[in-house]
Protein backbone atom coordinates (compact mmCIF):
# COMPACT_ATOMS: atom_id res chain seq x y z
CA UNK A 1 0.00 0.00 0.00
CA UNK A 2 1.17 3.40 -1.03
CA UNK A 3 0.50 6.68 1.07
CA UNK A 4 0.53 10.04 -0.38
CA UNK A 5 2.91 12.24 0.76
CA UNK A 6 1.96 15.80 1.99
CA UNK A 7 3.92 18.40 0.58
CA UNK A 8 3.14 21.74 1.92
CA UNK A 9 2.21 24.23 -0.56
CA UNK A 10 5.04 26.83 0.07
CA UNK A 11 7.39 23.67 -1.09
CA UNK A 12 5.28 22.72 -4.25
CA UNK A 13 5.64 26.48 -5.31
CA UNK A 14 9.55 26.46 -4.81
CA UNK A 15 9.93 23.44 -6.15
CA UNK A 16 7.92 24.31 -9.24
CA UNK A 17 10.10 27.44 -9.19
CA UNK A 18 13.54 25.94 -9.23
CA UNK A 19 12.74 23.25 -11.99
CA UNK A 20 11.50 26.33 -13.95
CA UNK A 21 14.63 28.88 -13.31
CA UNK A 22 16.92 25.95 -13.72
CA UNK A 23 14.96 25.17 -17.30
CA UNK A 24 15.44 28.40 -18.00
CA UNK A 25 19.12 28.73 -17.07
CA UNK A 26 20.03 25.95 -19.90
CA UNK A 27 19.56 28.12 -22.54
CA UNK A 28 21.23 31.53 -23.43
CA UNK A 29 19.60 35.26 -22.43
CA UNK A 30 18.44 38.22 -24.38
CA UNK A 31 18.07 41.74 -24.01
CA UNK A 32 15.91 44.54 -24.98
CA UNK A 33 17.07 47.91 -24.39
CA UNK A 34 15.44 51.57 -25.79
CA UNK A 35 18.19 53.06 -28.39
CA UNK A 36 17.55 56.50 -30.55
CA UNK A 37 15.87 55.69 -32.77
CA UNK A 38 13.31 53.08 -30.87
CA UNK A 39 13.98 49.53 -29.15
CA UNK A 40 16.70 47.26 -29.71
CA UNK A 41 15.71 43.61 -29.03
CA UNK A 42 19.53 41.02 -29.20
CA UNK A 43 19.17 37.16 -28.55
CA UNK A 44 22.00 35.15 -28.36
CA UNK A 45 20.61 32.85 -31.24
CA UNK A 46 22.62 30.57 -33.12
CA UNK A 47 19.62 29.70 -35.71
CA UNK A 48 18.30 31.35 -38.17
CA UNK A 49 15.13 30.01 -38.47
CA UNK A 50 13.76 29.25 -35.10
CA UNK A 51 13.59 32.71 -33.46
CA UNK A 52 13.32 34.10 -30.37
CA UNK A 53 12.68 37.29 -31.45
CA UNK A 54 9.43 38.11 -33.29
CA UNK A 55 6.89 40.77 -34.10
CA UNK A 56 3.47 40.82 -32.15
CA UNK A 57 2.08 43.95 -33.81
CA UNK A 58 2.71 46.85 -35.59
CA UNK A 59 4.47 48.76 -32.56
CA UNK A 60 5.06 45.82 -30.61
CA UNK A 61 7.50 43.50 -30.42
CA UNK A 62 8.27 40.11 -28.46
CA UNK A 63 11.45 38.41 -27.35
CA UNK A 64 11.65 34.91 -25.25
CA UNK A 65 14.51 32.45 -23.76
CA UNK A 66 13.96 29.21 -22.14
CA UNK A 67 11.80 26.33 -24.17
CA UNK A 68 11.40 26.55 -27.78
CA UNK A 69 8.29 25.15 -28.28
CA UNK A 70 7.03 26.75 -25.08
CA UNK A 71 7.56 30.48 -26.07
CA UNK A 72 6.48 29.59 -29.47
CA UNK A 73 2.73 28.50 -28.03
CA UNK A 74 2.90 32.05 -26.35
CA UNK A 75 4.02 34.18 -29.62
CA UNK A 76 1.41 32.00 -32.14
CA UNK A 77 -0.96 33.06 -28.96
CA UNK A 78 -0.12 36.46 -29.23
CA UNK A 79 -0.36 37.48 -32.79
CA UNK A 80 -3.57 36.04 -33.25
CA UNK A 81 -5.30 38.03 -30.12
CA UNK A 82 -3.55 40.86 -31.82
CA UNK A 83 -4.68 40.52 -34.97
CA UNK A 84 -8.31 39.50 -34.26
CA UNK A 85 -8.18 42.90 -31.66
CA UNK A 86 -6.88 44.71 -34.51
CA UNK A 87 -9.43 43.97 -36.60
CA UNK A 88 -12.63 43.92 -34.72
CA UNK A 89 -11.63 47.71 -33.60
CA UNK A 90 -8.53 49.82 -34.93
CA UNK A 91 -5.00 49.05 -35.42
CA UNK A 92 -4.26 51.58 -32.71
CA UNK A 93 -6.28 49.66 -30.24
CA UNK A 94 -3.56 46.84 -29.83
CA UNK A 95 -1.34 47.78 -26.68
CA UNK A 96 1.72 46.01 -25.49
CA UNK A 97 0.23 46.12 -21.80
CA UNK A 98 -2.61 44.12 -23.10
CA UNK A 99 -0.70 41.20 -24.44
CA UNK A 100 1.93 41.59 -21.40
CA UNK A 101 -1.57 41.22 -19.08
CA UNK A 102 -2.65 38.16 -21.34
CA UNK A 103 0.86 36.38 -21.19
CA UNK A 104 0.94 36.73 -17.22
CA UNK A 105 -2.41 35.70 -16.81
CA UNK A 106 -1.64 32.58 -19.30
CA UNK A 107 1.87 31.90 -17.58
CA UNK A 108 0.53 32.34 -14.00
CA UNK A 109 -2.43 29.58 -15.00
CA UNK A 110 0.06 27.39 -15.99
CA UNK A 111 2.36 27.66 -13.05
CA UNK A 112 -0.17 27.62 -10.41
CA UNK A 113 -2.51 24.86 -12.14
CA UNK A 114 0.00 22.39 -13.68
CA UNK A 115 2.12 20.32 -12.57
CA UNK A 116 5.16 21.36 -14.87
CA UNK A 117 5.53 25.23 -15.09
CA UNK A 118 7.05 26.65 -18.41
CA UNK A 119 10.23 27.42 -18.55
CA UNK A 120 10.02 30.75 -20.19
CA UNK A 121 10.86 34.34 -19.59
CA UNK A 122 9.35 36.45 -22.38
CA UNK A 123 9.68 40.49 -23.00
CA UNK A 124 6.64 42.53 -24.57
CA UNK A 125 8.29 45.92 -26.07
CA UNK A 126 6.14 48.49 -27.36
CA UNK A 127 8.14 51.32 -29.36
CA UNK A 128 5.48 54.66 -28.60
CA UNK A 129 5.32 57.73 -30.53
CA UNK A 130 8.18 59.27 -28.33
CA UNK A 131 11.24 57.15 -25.98
CA UNK A 132 8.87 58.29 -22.98
CA UNK A 133 6.37 56.50 -24.99
CA UNK A 134 7.97 53.32 -24.74
CA UNK A 135 7.09 50.44 -22.87
CA UNK A 136 8.82 47.05 -21.74
CA UNK A 137 7.47 44.42 -19.81
CA UNK A 138 9.28 41.50 -18.63
CA UNK A 139 6.42 38.81 -17.75
CA UNK A 140 8.35 35.19 -15.77
CA UNK A 141 7.17 31.66 -15.66
CA UNK A 142 5.08 32.51 -13.08
CA UNK A 143 3.24 35.00 -14.28
CA UNK A 144 4.53 37.82 -12.91
CA UNK A 145 4.77 41.12 -14.54
CA UNK A 146 6.97 43.93 -14.54
CA UNK A 147 7.43 47.39 -16.21
CA UNK A 148 11.02 47.97 -17.32
CA UNK A 149 12.76 51.14 -17.68
CA UNK A 150 15.09 51.73 -20.78
CA UNK A 151 16.26 48.34 -20.72
CA UNK A 152 15.83 44.69 -19.78
CA UNK A 153 17.86 40.90 -19.62
CA UNK A 154 15.75 37.82 -19.39
CA UNK A 155 17.70 34.33 -19.46
CA UNK A 156 19.28 32.09 -16.36
CA UNK A 157 21.90 34.39 -15.75
CA UNK A 158 20.09 37.52 -16.81
CA UNK A 159 21.62 39.24 -13.23
CA UNK A 160 25.15 39.48 -14.38
CA UNK A 161 23.88 40.25 -18.33
CA UNK A 162 21.46 43.14 -16.80
CA UNK A 163 24.49 44.25 -14.79
CA UNK A 164 27.07 44.58 -17.61
CA UNK A 165 23.64 46.47 -19.38
CA UNK A 166 23.48 49.07 -16.81
CA UNK A 167 27.05 50.04 -16.75
CA UNK A 168 27.04 50.97 -20.37
CA UNK A 169 23.31 51.93 -20.97
CA UNK A 170 22.58 55.09 -22.45
CA UNK A 171 19.34 56.00 -23.32
CA UNK A 172 19.89 57.70 -26.46
CA UNK A 173 22.78 55.89 -27.91
CA UNK A 174 23.16 55.29 -31.95
CA UNK A 175 22.10 51.99 -32.63
CA UNK A 176 25.38 50.84 -33.11
CA UNK A 177 26.59 51.38 -30.07
CA UNK A 178 23.32 50.21 -28.06
CA UNK A 179 24.10 46.79 -29.82
CA UNK A 180 27.38 47.00 -28.58
CA UNK A 181 26.00 47.23 -25.28
CA UNK A 182 23.60 44.82 -25.75
CA UNK A 183 26.00 42.45 -27.33
CA UNK A 184 28.80 43.44 -24.50
CA UNK A 185 25.99 42.74 -21.71
CA UNK A 186 25.38 38.83 -23.51
CA UNK A 187 28.90 37.85 -23.50
CA UNK A 188 29.00 38.21 -20.05
CA UNK A 189 26.81 35.31 -19.68
CA UNK A 190 27.82 32.38 -16.95
CA UNK A 191 30.80 35.03 -16.01
CA UNK A 192 32.41 34.00 -19.63
CA UNK A 193 34.03 36.37 -21.17
CA UNK A 194 33.33 35.66 -24.75
CA UNK A 195 33.26 37.75 -28.69
CA UNK A 196 29.50 37.51 -30.09
CA UNK A 197 29.82 37.36 -34.01
CA UNK A 198 26.95 38.06 -35.81
CA UNK A 199 26.28 34.36 -36.24
CA UNK A 200 25.55 33.77 -32.98
CA UNK A 201 23.05 37.22 -33.12
CA UNK A 202 19.53 37.65 -33.49
CA UNK A 203 18.36 41.00 -33.87
CA UNK A 204 15.69 42.89 -34.31
CA UNK A 205 14.31 46.77 -34.27
CA UNK A 206 11.34 48.33 -33.63
CA UNK A 207 11.71 51.54 -35.40
CA UNK A 208 10.57 54.29 -34.19
CA UNK A 209 10.16 56.54 -37.55
CA UNK A 210 9.10 53.77 -39.28
CA UNK A 211 5.44 53.87 -41.49
CA UNK A 212 2.84 50.79 -40.94
CA UNK A 213 4.74 48.21 -39.09
CA UNK A 214 7.87 49.00 -37.06
CA UNK A 215 9.54 45.76 -36.34
CA UNK A 216 12.32 45.06 -38.40
CA UNK A 217 15.18 42.01 -38.24
CA UNK A 218 18.77 43.20 -38.81
CA UNK A 219 20.84 40.81 -39.99
CA UNK A 220 23.55 39.92 -42.97
CA UNK A 221 25.79 42.60 -44.07
CA UNK A 222 23.77 45.71 -42.01
CA UNK A 223 24.27 43.23 -38.69
CA UNK A 224 28.26 43.15 -39.60
CA UNK A 225 28.51 46.38 -40.32
CA UNK A 226 26.77 47.25 -36.91
CA UNK A 227 28.70 45.28 -34.99
CA UNK A 228 32.03 46.89 -36.43
CA UNK A 229 30.57 50.15 -36.21
CA UNK A 230 29.98 49.84 -32.44
CA UNK A 231 33.34 48.01 -31.45
CA UNK A 232 35.28 50.97 -33.48
CA UNK A 233 33.06 53.52 -31.21
CA UNK A 234 33.91 51.68 -27.98
CA UNK A 235 37.58 51.26 -28.82
CA UNK A 236 37.69 55.31 -29.14
CA UNK A 237 35.05 55.89 -26.46
CA UNK A 238 36.50 55.61 -22.86
CA UNK A 239 39.17 52.89 -23.47
CA UNK A 240 37.97 49.68 -21.77
CA UNK A 241 35.86 49.01 -18.67
CA UNK A 242 37.75 46.09 -17.53
CA UNK A 243 35.86 43.03 -18.03
CA UNK A 244 33.87 42.42 -14.81
CA UNK A 245 32.85 39.31 -14.01
CA UNK A 246 29.31 38.12 -13.66
CA UNK A 247 29.86 37.20 -9.73
CA UNK A 248 30.96 39.98 -8.23
CA UNK A 249 28.07 42.43 -9.31
CA UNK A 250 25.60 39.71 -8.58
CA UNK A 251 24.16 41.37 -5.40
CA UNK A 252 23.41 44.78 -6.82
CA UNK A 253 21.89 43.09 -9.74
CA UNK A 254 19.31 40.80 -8.13
CA UNK A 255 17.94 44.02 -6.40
CA UNK A 256 18.15 46.09 -9.34
CA UNK A 257 15.63 43.80 -11.10
CA UNK A 258 13.85 41.42 -9.22
CA UNK A 259 11.54 43.63 -7.63
CA UNK A 260 7.61 42.66 -8.07
CA UNK A 261 9.40 39.44 -8.75
CA UNK A 262 6.06 36.92 -6.88
CA UNK A 263 8.29 33.96 -6.36
CA UNK A 264 10.70 33.60 -3.90
CA UNK A 265 13.14 35.51 -3.75
CA UNK A 266 15.92 33.12 -2.51
CA UNK A 267 19.12 33.00 -4.62
CA UNK A 268 18.95 29.47 -5.77
CA UNK A 269 22.29 27.32 -5.74
CA UNK A 270 21.92 25.80 -9.71
CA UNK B 1 -16.39 36.87 -27.72
CA UNK B 2 -13.18 36.05 -25.65
CA UNK B 3 -12.46 38.83 -23.83
CA UNK B 4 -14.06 37.26 -20.45
CA UNK B 5 -11.06 34.93 -20.27
CA UNK B 6 -11.91 31.40 -19.28
CA UNK B 7 -10.19 30.93 -15.97
CA UNK B 8 -7.43 33.55 -16.79
CA UNK B 9 -6.67 32.44 -20.16
CA UNK B 10 -7.66 32.56 -24.10
CA UNK B 11 -9.67 29.95 -25.25
CA UNK B 12 -7.46 26.91 -25.94
CA UNK B 13 -7.63 27.66 -30.14
CA UNK B 14 -5.40 30.37 -29.17
CA UNK B 15 -2.81 28.19 -28.49
CA UNK B 16 -3.10 25.02 -30.90
CA UNK B 17 -0.84 24.85 -33.88
CA UNK B 18 -4.06 25.13 -36.07
CA UNK B 19 -4.22 27.44 -38.99
CA UNK B 20 -2.01 30.20 -40.09
CA UNK B 21 -4.85 31.76 -41.76
CA UNK B 22 -6.86 34.40 -39.87
CA UNK B 23 -9.68 34.13 -41.71
CA UNK B 24 -10.02 30.05 -40.90
CA UNK B 25 -8.79 31.13 -37.24
CA UNK B 26 -11.59 33.60 -36.53
CA UNK B 27 -14.18 31.47 -38.00
CA UNK B 28 -13.28 28.97 -35.26
CA UNK B 29 -12.71 31.13 -32.46
CA UNK B 30 -15.09 34.58 -33.18
CA UNK B 31 -17.52 33.48 -36.49
CA UNK B 32 -19.76 36.54 -36.03
CA UNK B 33 -16.51 38.67 -37.15
CA UNK B 34 -16.41 38.09 -40.57
CA UNK B 35 -18.42 39.57 -43.19
CA UNK B 36 -21.18 37.39 -44.86
CA UNK B 37 -21.70 35.75 -41.22
CA UNK B 38 -25.49 36.10 -41.62
CA UNK B 39 -26.74 35.87 -44.97
CA UNK B 40 -29.95 37.94 -44.61
CA UNK B 41 -32.10 36.68 -47.01
CA UNK B 42 -34.09 37.69 -49.94
CA UNK B 43 -32.70 39.75 -53.13
CA UNK B 44 -32.74 43.08 -54.13
CA UNK B 45 -31.19 44.96 -51.45
CA UNK B 46 -28.09 46.07 -53.24
CA UNK B 47 -29.41 49.78 -52.71
CA UNK B 48 -27.97 49.45 -48.83
CA UNK B 49 -24.53 50.17 -49.92
CA UNK B 50 -23.32 52.52 -52.21
CA UNK B 51 -21.11 51.23 -55.21
CA UNK B 52 -17.62 51.82 -55.70
CA UNK B 53 -16.30 52.38 -59.43
CA UNK B 54 -13.49 53.10 -61.83
CA UNK B 55 -9.88 51.35 -60.70
CA UNK B 56 -7.40 51.21 -63.45
CA UNK B 57 -3.44 49.66 -63.24
CA UNK B 58 -1.05 49.01 -65.82
CA UNK B 59 2.59 47.69 -65.84
CA UNK B 60 5.87 50.08 -65.81
CA UNK B 61 9.22 48.26 -66.13
CA UNK B 62 9.94 47.17 -62.87
CA UNK B 63 6.98 48.09 -61.14
CA UNK B 64 2.96 48.36 -61.30
CA UNK B 65 0.68 51.49 -60.94
CA UNK B 66 -2.62 51.47 -59.71
CA UNK B 67 -5.61 54.22 -59.59
CA UNK B 68 -8.96 54.39 -58.26
CA UNK B 69 -11.53 57.63 -58.67
CA UNK B 70 -13.04 58.59 -55.42
CA UNK B 71 -16.80 58.13 -56.23
CA UNK B 72 -19.70 56.20 -54.57
CA UNK B 73 -22.78 56.46 -56.15
CA UNK B 74 -26.26 54.90 -55.37
CA UNK B 75 -28.70 54.45 -58.12
CA UNK B 76 -28.37 58.45 -59.88
CA UNK B 77 -27.01 59.59 -56.58
CA UNK B 78 -23.46 60.49 -55.70
CA UNK B 79 -23.19 58.51 -51.93
CA UNK B 80 -19.24 59.85 -51.58
CA UNK B 81 -17.05 62.24 -53.16
CA UNK B 82 -13.86 61.44 -51.38
CA UNK B 83 -13.94 57.18 -50.61
CA UNK B 84 -10.45 54.80 -50.92
CA UNK B 85 -10.82 52.44 -52.86
CA UNK B 86 -6.94 51.70 -52.49
CA UNK B 87 -5.83 49.62 -49.72
CA UNK B 88 -1.95 48.67 -49.32
CA UNK B 89 -2.11 45.36 -48.48
CA UNK B 90 1.45 44.24 -47.50
CA UNK B 91 5.26 45.94 -48.51
CA UNK B 92 4.61 44.81 -52.44
CA UNK B 93 1.02 44.65 -53.09
CA UNK B 94 -2.51 46.78 -53.09
CA UNK B 95 -5.80 46.08 -53.73
CA UNK B 96 -8.87 47.74 -54.88
CA UNK B 97 -12.19 46.96 -55.69
CA UNK B 98 -15.63 47.98 -57.28
CA UNK B 99 -18.78 47.31 -56.73
CA UNK B 100 -20.81 47.05 -52.78
CA UNK B 101 -18.74 49.38 -51.39
CA UNK B 102 -19.76 48.34 -47.91
CA UNK B 103 -18.75 44.54 -48.70
CA UNK B 104 -15.29 45.79 -50.39
CA UNK B 105 -13.95 47.61 -47.87
CA UNK B 106 -14.39 44.80 -45.52
CA UNK B 107 -12.96 42.64 -48.07
CA UNK B 108 -9.79 44.17 -48.24
CA UNK B 109 -9.41 45.37 -44.94
CA UNK B 110 -9.71 40.98 -44.20
CA UNK B 111 -7.09 40.49 -46.99
CA UNK B 112 -5.33 43.02 -45.09
CA UNK B 113 -4.95 41.29 -41.98
CA UNK B 114 -4.68 37.78 -43.61
CA UNK B 115 -1.98 38.58 -45.59
CA UNK B 116 0.25 39.71 -42.18
CA UNK B 117 -1.70 36.95 -40.19
CA UNK B 118 0.56 35.02 -42.35
CA UNK B 119 3.79 36.03 -42.51
CA UNK B 120 4.03 36.66 -39.02
CA UNK B 121 2.69 33.45 -38.32
CA UNK B 122 5.10 31.52 -40.51
CA UNK B 123 7.94 33.74 -40.75
CA UNK B 124 7.81 34.54 -44.20
CA UNK B 125 5.36 36.59 -46.56
CA UNK B 126 3.23 34.65 -49.66
CA UNK B 127 4.22 34.48 -52.71
CA UNK B 128 2.19 36.62 -54.99
CA UNK B 129 0.54 33.80 -56.65
CA UNK B 130 -0.25 32.69 -53.12
CA UNK B 131 -1.34 36.11 -52.21
CA UNK B 132 -3.72 36.25 -55.88
CA UNK B 133 -5.42 33.00 -54.82
CA UNK B 134 -5.93 33.57 -51.19
CA UNK B 135 -8.01 36.54 -52.70
CA UNK B 136 -9.65 34.46 -55.34
CA UNK B 137 -11.13 31.82 -52.25
CA UNK B 138 -12.30 35.68 -50.25
CA UNK B 139 -14.34 36.79 -53.33
CA UNK B 140 -15.91 32.86 -53.77
CA UNK B 141 -16.36 33.29 -49.95
CA UNK B 142 -19.10 36.56 -51.13
CA UNK B 143 -20.72 34.47 -53.62
CA UNK B 144 -23.80 34.47 -51.23
CA UNK B 145 -23.84 37.87 -50.96
CA UNK B 146 -23.11 38.54 -54.46
CA UNK B 147 -26.16 36.64 -55.81
CA UNK B 148 -27.97 39.17 -53.32
CA UNK B 149 -26.62 41.66 -55.63
CA UNK B 150 -24.15 43.08 -53.14
CA UNK B 151 -21.63 42.19 -56.36
CA UNK B 152 -17.85 43.40 -55.10
CA UNK B 153 -14.88 42.31 -57.63
CA UNK B 154 -11.16 43.44 -56.26
CA UNK B 155 -8.05 44.47 -58.51
CA UNK B 156 -4.62 42.62 -56.97
CA UNK B 157 -1.04 44.69 -58.15
CA UNK B 158 1.64 43.29 -56.72
CA UNK B 159 5.30 43.68 -57.53
CA UNK B 160 6.75 40.28 -57.73
CA UNK B 161 10.44 39.92 -56.59
CA UNK B 162 11.71 36.91 -57.78
CA UNK B 163 10.69 37.82 -61.40
CA UNK B 164 11.25 41.48 -61.18
CA UNK B 165 7.66 42.74 -62.53
CA UNK B 166 5.02 44.20 -61.52
CA UNK B 167 1.88 42.02 -62.06
CA UNK B 168 -1.76 42.93 -62.27
CA UNK B 169 -4.45 40.30 -61.02
CA UNK B 170 -8.48 40.53 -62.36
CA UNK B 171 -11.46 38.47 -60.50
CA UNK B 172 -14.69 37.96 -61.23
CA UNK B 173 -17.86 37.75 -58.76
CA UNK B 174 -17.25 33.51 -58.27
CA UNK B 175 -13.83 34.04 -57.50
CA UNK B 176 -12.38 33.30 -60.82
CA UNK B 177 -8.42 34.60 -61.07
CA UNK B 178 -7.48 36.15 -64.25
CA UNK B 179 -3.79 37.43 -64.84
CA UNK B 180 -3.58 40.58 -66.81
CA UNK B 181 -1.21 41.89 -68.70
CA UNK B 182 0.11 45.44 -69.33
CA UNK B 183 -2.83 46.97 -68.05
CA UNK B 184 -6.01 46.32 -66.89
CA UNK B 185 -9.53 48.36 -65.75
CA UNK B 186 -12.18 47.66 -63.41
CA UNK B 187 -15.81 49.14 -62.08
CA UNK B 188 -18.63 51.03 -64.24
CA UNK B 189 -16.33 53.51 -65.89
CA UNK B 190 -13.94 50.40 -66.67
CA UNK B 191 -14.54 50.31 -70.49
CA UNK B 192 -13.78 53.78 -71.08
CA UNK B 193 -11.01 53.69 -69.05
CA UNK B 194 -9.20 50.70 -71.00
CA UNK B 195 -9.82 52.13 -74.12
CA UNK B 196 -7.95 55.19 -73.36
CA UNK B 197 -5.00 53.29 -71.55
CA UNK B 198 -4.75 50.72 -74.57
CA UNK B 199 -4.26 53.66 -76.68
CA UNK B 200 -1.61 55.62 -74.39
CA UNK B 201 0.24 52.63 -73.51
CA UNK B 202 3.68 52.12 -74.10
CA UNK B 203 6.38 49.22 -73.06
CA UNK B 204 9.00 51.69 -71.88
CA UNK B 205 6.89 53.99 -69.74
CA UNK B 206 8.47 55.54 -66.70
CA UNK B 207 6.89 55.92 -63.16
CA UNK B 208 5.62 59.10 -63.86
CA UNK B 209 4.13 58.38 -67.32
CA UNK B 210 2.14 55.58 -66.02
CA UNK B 211 0.85 57.65 -63.42
CA UNK B 212 0.33 60.22 -65.94
CA UNK B 213 -1.62 57.59 -68.15
CA UNK B 214 -3.58 56.28 -65.52
CA UNK B 215 -4.87 59.84 -64.51
CA UNK B 216 -5.47 60.72 -68.42
CA UNK B 217 -7.71 57.27 -68.29
CA UNK B 218 -9.98 57.95 -65.47
CA UNK B 219 -10.71 61.05 -67.05
CA UNK B 220 -11.59 59.31 -69.69
CA UNK B 221 -13.57 57.06 -67.84
CA UNK B 222 -15.13 60.19 -65.75
CA UNK B 223 -15.72 61.92 -69.10
CA UNK B 224 -18.45 59.36 -70.23
CA UNK B 225 -19.52 57.23 -67.12
CA UNK B 226 -21.69 59.44 -64.57
CA UNK B 227 -20.24 57.34 -61.85
CA UNK B 228 -16.67 58.13 -62.18
CA UNK B 229 -15.70 61.16 -59.94
CA UNK B 230 -13.15 62.71 -62.04
CA UNK B 231 -10.30 64.84 -60.41
CA UNK B 232 -12.17 67.73 -58.32
CA UNK B 233 -10.36 71.01 -58.13
CA UNK B 234 -12.39 72.90 -56.50
CA UNK B 235 -12.60 70.76 -53.36
CA UNK B 236 -8.88 69.46 -54.04
CA UNK B 237 -10.11 65.70 -54.30
CA UNK B 238 -7.85 63.76 -56.60
CA UNK B 239 -7.58 59.83 -57.67
CA UNK B 240 -5.42 58.03 -55.15
CA UNK B 241 -2.82 56.50 -56.71
CA UNK B 242 -0.54 53.61 -55.62
CA UNK B 243 3.08 52.31 -57.25
CA UNK B 244 4.64 49.38 -56.64
CA UNK B 245 8.18 48.68 -57.26
CA UNK B 246 11.10 47.17 -56.26
CA UNK B 247 11.38 49.71 -52.82
CA UNK B 248 7.92 48.71 -52.31
CA UNK B 249 4.37 50.29 -51.95
CA UNK B 250 4.06 53.79 -52.00
CA UNK B 251 1.36 56.23 -52.22
CA UNK B 252 1.75 59.15 -54.53
CA UNK B 253 1.44 61.95 -52.35
CA UNK B 254 -1.67 64.04 -52.91
CA UNK B 255 0.75 67.13 -53.95
CA UNK B 256 2.28 65.14 -56.78
CA UNK B 257 -1.53 63.73 -57.87
CA UNK B 258 -2.56 67.09 -57.75
CA UNK B 259 -0.36 68.74 -60.01
CA UNK B 260 -0.45 65.68 -62.31
CA UNK B 261 -4.35 65.87 -62.25
CA UNK B 262 -4.64 69.86 -62.93
CA UNK B 263 -1.97 69.27 -65.82
CA UNK B 264 -4.27 66.86 -67.37
CA UNK B 265 -7.43 68.71 -66.68
CA UNK B 266 -5.85 71.68 -68.44
CA UNK B 267 -4.74 69.54 -71.10
CA UNK B 268 -8.30 68.81 -71.71
CA UNK B 269 -9.08 72.61 -71.95
CA UNK B 270 -7.37 72.87 -75.31
CA UNK B 271 -8.46 69.10 -76.42
CA UNK B 272 -11.17 67.75 -74.51
CA UNK B 273 -10.54 64.22 -75.94
CA UNK B 274 -7.45 64.09 -74.47
CA UNK B 275 -4.00 63.01 -76.17
CA UNK B 276 -4.00 61.32 -79.18
CA UNK B 277 -2.18 58.15 -80.27
CA UNK B 278 -0.70 58.32 -83.56
CA UNK B 279 -1.44 56.09 -86.74
CA UNK B 280 1.04 53.91 -87.76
Amino acid sequence: MSMPFYVAPEQQMKDKADYARKGIARGRSAVVLQYEGGILMVADNMSRTLHKISELYDRIGFAAVGRYPEFENLRLMGVRFADVRGYQYDRRDVSGRQLANIYAQTLGTVFSESLKPWEVEIVVAEVGDTAADDEIYRITFDGSIVDERGFVAVGGSSESVATALKQRFVADAPLSAALNTATHALARENGSDRELEAGNLEVAVLERAREHRKFRRVHGRRLTALLEEGRARGRAGSGGDGGDGGTAARGSAASASADGDGADEDQTDE
Amino acid sequence: MFEGFEGGRLPAAFMSAGTSSFTEFVRSVSPELLPGHHLPSGEGAEHLTPDATTIVALTFPGGVVMAGDRRATQGNVIANRDMEKLFRTDEFSAVAFAGSAGIGIELARLFQVELEHYEKMEGRVLSLEGKANKLAQMVRGNLGMAMQGFVVVPLLVGYDETADVGRVFSYDAVGGRYEEHRYHSIGSGSVYARGSVKKLYRDDLDETGAVRVALESLYDAADDDSATGGPDLHRKIFPLVDVITEAGHRRVPTDDVARLATEVVQGRAAHPDGPTATLS
